[in-house]
């Protein structure tokens, strides 16, 4: 947004003039939609042939990597084992748990950065520290501080989520404009009031950007966790596929971690939109 | 209006007021020696070429900035920072984006801890003395610019405040709208006087408006002439070929001519020096 006549957008003809609706994408095109379809054939086709046919190039090979029909077999025996529920539900509850903790305290943490010098004299340097370590080799530590398994991989994907969610939050706290808080302050608006009737709004999208970019990245950390030190859940049945030579079921786990992340992270956006009315995307 | 008691007074008061942007050696004086008395109810515009401190001067008024010396007294109270009793109406975009037309115009309300179905009765109310009755549900973004003005005022002057301070609210619109918005604006001051600081830099406007017009120096912006205007109310689009009216103009640009050549100063705006980035 922009002060001042010259960086005005352009403006409706005047007050009579109809109201301006927002537009929503268009739609792709049948062709588009046919050509992409198609490019997911062809992978699928170079696959099945790469495994059908065991090629060898030397640094790397398909000799042992299943194919396609075997795959989808694997896959249709999970989803018959009353293990695939296990597995998705030990999954998604560490998920969710260290993902809602990162929220919270993301959130929180970077509205006050975002607002208060003092908070982010105080709070921005051991972040910047702790920022570039990735998640993954938090791992042993995270063995060392809890005594649960089950806790340590939720702080792992906890310390996944947090960053994401944390930045994005300061950047849309720092972005609220100055003009609308001096405004809200002009009709009586208090401290608390500009916070939740100002700042947190202007802040939402940008939370709801890092808290997808936050759910994706909370998948990745907790199936490297699983992996370690896990007893159920995806990552650990990928690598258990692996340790017990069950090669088919090893890229099932790896599709499943895909389209649960996906999943998850189409969740959030949506349900972004649903808290943002006000946006292009907010209403149907 | 039955829901809106004529405030009880309005007189402002600046006893030489000085005013300073900026920090540490790039800051500067804005105004300097500001005296000024404004009686209740009455129209002022001021009116300076851009960058000479009017905006700032509002500012000041709406206690959004502070002063370097001097004083600067609402009804006998020194004004210390923003109120509703002293509505702003920014030049454009302080509508909130996330609240309905009707909420945003019930802010003000809500600010003060009214309950949910008086204030949006009462907001509906004032939606209906600017005319937009039907826009109530939809998001600022949908409104044209002009109707977003519209909303600014209703949104202001539904605190009931005792001074209405205006910058350049007009500013953004196409001129045919800025008319349409002038003539607007003296119907509803006649419904609801209240005293009126109006900042442009549009002699027909200040002219077509006020009571008195201000006209402001260049930076250091101090108060050149103060010029009463007589002119009967209502008043209409013929006014401005009024001879009387032709004549103050001429004297208007007379004192706006700049002398040095000088090309013109960037604007500033009523929170101080323009925002970085911002056009």
């Amino acid at each position: 947004m922009s002060a001042g006549a010259l960086g005005a957008p352009a403006l409706a003809a005047g007050p009579t003039a109809p109201p301006r609706r927002w537009t929503i994408r268009p739609r792709l095109s049948l062709r588009r939609l046919a050509t992409r379809a198609a490019a997911l054939g062809l992978g699928l086709l170079a696959w099945h042939l790469a495994t059908r046919l065991k090629l060898d190039f030397g640094p790397v090979t398909f000799r042992n990597v299943p194919t396609p029909a075997e795959v989808a077999r694997a896959a249709w025996a999970l989803a018959q084992s009353p293990k695939l529920g296990a597995h998705v539900g030990a999954s998604l509850a560490r998920v969710l748990t260290g993902f809602l903790a990162a929220l919270a305290a993301g959130i929180a943490i970077g509205l006050a950065i975002g607002r208060s010098r003092l908070a982010g004299d105080l709070l921005l340097p051991p972040l910047e520290v702790l920022r570039p370590i990735p998640a993954v080799a938090w791992i042993p530590l995270a063995i060392l501080m809890f005594p649960s398994s089950e806790a340590s991989m939720v702080f792992i994907t906890f310390t996944g989520a947090l960053f994401p969610i944390l930045l994005n939050t300061v950047h849309g706290a720092e972005a609220a404009s100055p003009r609308l808080v001096a405004s809200a302050r002009s009709l009586g608006a208090g401290r608390a009031a500009i916070l939740r009737e100002v700042v947190i709004p202007a802040a939402l999208p940008s939370i709801v950007t890092g808290a997808a970019i936050g759910m994706g990245t909370a998948w990745f950390c907790l199936v490297t966790a699983e992996m370690i030190s896990g007893q159920y859940g995806i990552g650990y049945f990928t690598w258990e596929s692996y340790t017990l030579q069950n090669y088919d079921a090893i890229v099932v786990g790896m599709l499943l971690i895909g389209l649960l992340g996906m999943g998850s992270s189409l969740a959030v956006r949506g349900l972004g939109r649903l808290a943002m009315p006000w946006t292009p995307g907010g209403r149907p | 209006m039955s829901a809106a008691p004529i405030p009880s007074a309005g007189r402002i008061e600046i006893a030489e007021a000085a005013i300073r942007l900026g920090t540490g050696a790039a800051a500067f004086e804005v105004v300097r020696e500001i005296d000024l008395a404004i009686p209740p109810r009455q129209f002022v515009c001021l009116l300076g070429p851009s960058g000479c401190g009017k905006s700032t001067l509002l500012g000041a008024l709406a206690g959004h900035l502070g002063l370097a010396r001097g004083r600067i007294a609402l009804d006998g109270q020194p004004v210390a920072g923003p109120d509703p009793e002293r509505g702003i109406v920014f030049q454009q975009h302080t509508l909130l984006p996330w609240r309905r037309v009707i909420d945003n115009v019930a802010f003000g309300p809500k600010m003060r801890g009214i309950a949910k179905p008086e204030r949006l009765a009462l907001a509906r109310e004032f939606l209906a003395l600017v005319g937009l009755a039907d826009s109530a549900e939809l998001y600022p973004p949908e409104l044209s610019g002009g109707m977003q003005q519209r909303v600014e005022i209703a949104r202001v002057l539904i605190n009931r405040p005792r001074i209405l301070l205006m910058d350049e609210p007009f500013g953004a619109l196409d001129a045919q709208t800025r008319l349409m918005m002038q003539e607007l604006l003296l119907d509803i001051w006649t419904r609801l006087p209240t005293t009126v600081v109006f900042v442009t830099h549009d002699i027909d406007e200040a002219l077509f408006l006020g009571d008195r017009v201000l006209v402001m120096s260049a930076r250091p912006g101090r108060i050149l002439e103060d010029i009463p205007l007589a002119f009967p109310r209502p008043r209409g689009r013929d006014l401005v070929t009024d001879p009387d009216f032709v004549a103050l103009k001429r004297r208007c640009l007379d004192l706006l001519r700049p002398r040095d050549g000088k090309p013109p100063l960037p604007r500033l705006t009523p929170l101080g020096l323009p925002l970085p980035g911002a056009a």
